[in-house]
C-alpha cells in the first residue's frame, strides 16, 4: 500500500495554556476525500494550519507527502492547494490576475499561468467574470475563485477549511458540485466542516472532533451504523418543556435525546415507533421520521449539537 | 485540464521567490500608476516653485554661497524619498495583514516570510526610485541641479528607503489599529522633515535638537543628497552616513522579519 499523504501521530497544538489540538492520530491516503467534522472550536482549523505547514506543531509527529512540515515547508506547500476559511483574494486585481499572480509564487511560467487561469475559470464557472475586479463578486463566486486559486499548481492535496460556511444554499450546492468533480478526478481532498450534510456528501472518511480530540473515525455510513440507529423520530410537544414527555416514552426506541425544542427517538423503524407513541396516548404537535445522520452521531458522542 | 498545462504547471519553486512577490505588487500598481506618476512630477514642480522660487526670493544671500533653490533641492529630494517610503511601508502593510489578508494567502504558497517581506520591500524601493527619477528630471529641467553628481542621489534614496521602510514594515505589522499609523506620520515623519535639515541648516538649531536631527535617518540622506546635487563634499564622512543608514536598514529588516513571522506563523 502506498504511504499515506498525511500522517499525524499524537499531534498537539497549544496556544499558551490553551490546547487547541490535543493529541490526534490521522492518516490520509491518496485519492481520498477526508473530513474533519466538529463544532467551532473543536480544533479543526488549527489542525488544517499545521497540515498547511504554516503552523508548527507543539508536539507529536506530522509527515506530509513524506516530508517534515517544519523543515520542508516550502517544498510541501508547493504541492498543496489551500482554500482558507476566510477569502484572502486581492479585491483590487481582476479575477484572472488573482490566479496568474498566485501561479507565479509556484514558479509557473507566465504563459502557462495564463493558460491555466483560463482552464480553471472555466472549471469554476467564472470565465465570464475573468476580467472584472474581485470586489463586486458574490460570496459564492469568491469562494469558487479561491478554490480555483488553490488548484493553480495542480496540487497533490487540496485543503479546504469550511469551504461553504457563510454561503447561501444555492451557492453551497455549486461549490459541492465542483468539489465532487475534483474528487472524481482523483484529487485528494481534506476538508473541515461543521455541516453534517457537507461531510456526508463529500467525505469518503472522516473524523469527528470535539475539544481538540478525535471522538470517532470512519466512513459517514459506518459512523452512523456504529453510533446511531437506522431511523430517528423527531417529536415536538406543545408544552414549554419537552423533558416532561421524555419520561413517558419509556420503552419506545433504543435511545431518547431531549433537545430544548424537540425529542429525538432513535429507532430501527420510524413508522412503527410513531404508532407506538400514538398507542401511548401522546399527542405531539409535530412528528418527523428521518434517516440517522452524522448530526445524530455527534449528538450521541458528545451530548451536544454541531451547530448552535 | 489539457496535457500541456498539466505538465508545465507541476509544482516547482520559483528561482527567486521574492521576485514573484515583487511582480504581484507591480501588477497591482498597474491600476494606479497614472495618478502616481502625475503626483511624482507635480510635487517636485510645486516644491521647487514654492520653496525655491517663492521662499528663495526672501533669502538674498542664499545658503553657504549657493541660491536657496539650489540648496533646498537636495533636502526636498531626500524628504520626498522619506514620504514615499513611509507611505508605502505602513498603510499597505497594515492592510495586507488586517484587511485583505494578502500576506496570509502568500504564506500558503511556497514562499517564506523572508520572501514576502523582501518582495514587498522591493516594490517600495521601486516606488521611491521612480519618484526620485521624476524628481531629478523635473529639477534638472528647471535648472535647479548644480552638478551631474546629482544622480548619486538615487542610491542614497534607495538606502534611505530601506532604512525607514524596513522599520516601517515592522511597525505596521505590530500595531493593532490604524490610528498608530497616523501617529507615526504626526510624531515621526513631520518633525523629521521639519528639523532634519531639509529647509534650513541643522546648525541653526540649539545643540540638543541638533543631535536629535543627527539621530534621524533623514538628516544623513539630506546631507548626502545635498552634497550630490551641489557637487560638493558632505558635512560628514560619506562612509559614516552610509553605515548609519545601513544600521537602520539592517535592524529594521530583522524587526520586520520577526514581526511578520509572529503574525504569519502561528
Amino acid at each position: 500500500m502506498a504511504p499515506p499523504l498525511i500522517q499525524a501521530r499524537g499531534l498537539v497544538k497549544r496556544f499558551g495554556d490553551f490546547t487547541a489540538v490535543d493529541g490526534i492520530d490521522v492518516q490520509v491516503r491518496a485519492g481520498e476525500a477526508f473530513g474533519f467534522l466538529g463544532p467551532n472550536g473543536a480544533g479543526k482549523s488549527s489542525t488544517m494550519r499545521m497540515v498547511g505547514c504554516i503552523s508548527p506543531p507543539s508536539s507529536g509527529e506530522l509527515r506530509i507527502l513524506g516530508m517534515d512540515p517544519v523543515r520542508d515547508g516550502p517544498a510541501i506547500r508547493a504541492r498543496l492547494g489551500v482554500c482558507p476559511q476566510l477569502d484572502n483574494l486581492d479585491p483590487e486585481l481582476t479575477v484572472r490576475e488573482n490566479l496568474t499572480t498566485y501561479a507565479r509564487y509556484f514558479g509557473i511560467p507566465r504563459r502557462v499561468a495564463r493558460a491555466r487561469a483560463t482552464e480553471l475559470l472555466d472549471f469554476v464557472q467564472l470565465s465570464e467574470r475573468a476580467d472584472s475586479k474581485v470586489e463586486p463578486l458574490s460570496g459564492g463566486m469568491k469562494r469558487r475563485l479561491t478554490i480555483a486559486r488553490a488548484l493553480v499548481n495542480e496540487p497533490d492535496i487540496v485543503l479546504l477549511d469550511e469551504p461553504t460556511t457563510g454561503l447561501d444554499p444555492q451557492a453551497r450546492h455549486l461549490v459541492w458540485e465542483r468539489l465532487f468533480r475534483l474528487k472524481q478526478q482523483g484529487v485528494t481532498l481534506v476538508l473541515t466542516t461543521h455541516y453534517m450534510d457537507e461531510a456526508e456528501q463529500l467525505c469518503d472518511r472522516l473524523v469527528v472532533m470535539d475539544g481538540g480530540r478525535i471522538v470517532a473515525e470512519g466512513s459517514p455510513r459506518a459512523l452512523i451504523e456504529r453510533h446511531s440507529t437506522r431511523e430517528v423520530v423527531e417529536l415536538r410537544f406543545a408544552a414549554e418543556s419537552q423533558e416532561a414527555f421524555a419520561g413517558k416514552l419509556d420503552g419506545v426506541g433504543e435511545r431518547v435525546e431531549v433537545l430544548p425544542d424537540r425529542i429525538l427517538v432513535y429507532v430501527p423503524d420510524g413508522d412503527a415507533a410513531v404508532a407506538e407513541v400514538a398507542a401511548l396516548g401522546l399527542e405531539p404537535v409535530n412528528v418527523l421520521v428521518r434517516r440517522s445522520s452524522l448530526e445524530d452521531v455527534f449528538l450521541h458522542l458528545t451530548g451536544r449539537t454541531l451547530v448552535d | 485540464m489539457t496535457q500541456l498545462t498539466r505538465e508545465q504547471a507541476r509544482p516547482s519553486l520559483p528561482r527567486v521567490p521574492a521576485l514573484a512577490v515583487f511582480e504581484y505588487h507591480l501588477i497591482g500598481y498597474r491600476r494606479t500608476w497614472r495618478a502616481g506618476v502625475f503626483s511624482s512630477f507635480l510635487l517636485p514642480t510645486l516644491a521647487v516653485l514654492g520653496f525655491g522660487v517663492g521662499v528663495g526670493a526672501y533669502i538674498d544671500r542664499g545658503v553657504g554661497g549657493v541660491s536657496y533653490l539650489e540648496w533646498i533641492v537636495g533636502g526636498l529630494l531626500a524628504s520626498t524619498a522619506l514620504q514615499v517610503a513611509v507611505g508605502e511601508s505602513t498603510w499597505p502593510v497594515f492592510g495586507n495583514l488586517q484587511w485583505t489578508k494578502i500576506y496570509f494567502a502568500q504564506r500558503s504558497a511556497p514562499l517564506r516570510v523572508n520572501d514576502i517581506v523582501a518582495g514587498h520591500l522591493a516594490f517600495v524601493l521601486f516606488r521611491v526610485l521612480t519618484s526620485i527619477v521624476a524628481f531629478l528630471l523635473v529639477t534638472g529641467v528647471l535648472g535647479a541641479l548644480r552638478s551631474p553628481w546629482a544622480v548619486l542621489a538615487l542610491p542614497v534614496a534607495a538606502l534611505l528607503t530601506l532604512a525607514v521602510a524596513a522599520p516601517g514594515f515592522a511597525y505596521a505589522a505590530v500595531v493593532d489599529t490604524d490610528s498608530w499609523l497616523a501617529m507615526l506620520s504626526r510624531f515621526a515623519v513631520i518633525p523629521m522633515t521639519l528639523f532634519a535639515g531639509v529647509f534650513f541648516p541643522v546648525e541653526s538649531l540649539p545643540l540638543v535638537l541638533r543631535w536629535v536631527a543627527y539621530a534621524t535617518p533623514l538628516w544623513h540622506a539630506v546631507d548626502l543628497c545635498r552634497a550630490a546635487v551641489l557637487g560638493v563634499a558632505p558635512q560628514w564622512s560619506v562612509a559614516g552616513h552610509l553605515c548609519y543608514l545601513a544600521v537602520w536598514a539592517a535592524a529594521g529588516w530583522l524587526l520586520a522579519r520577526r514581526a511578520f513571522a509572529r503574525k504569519l506563523v502561528v
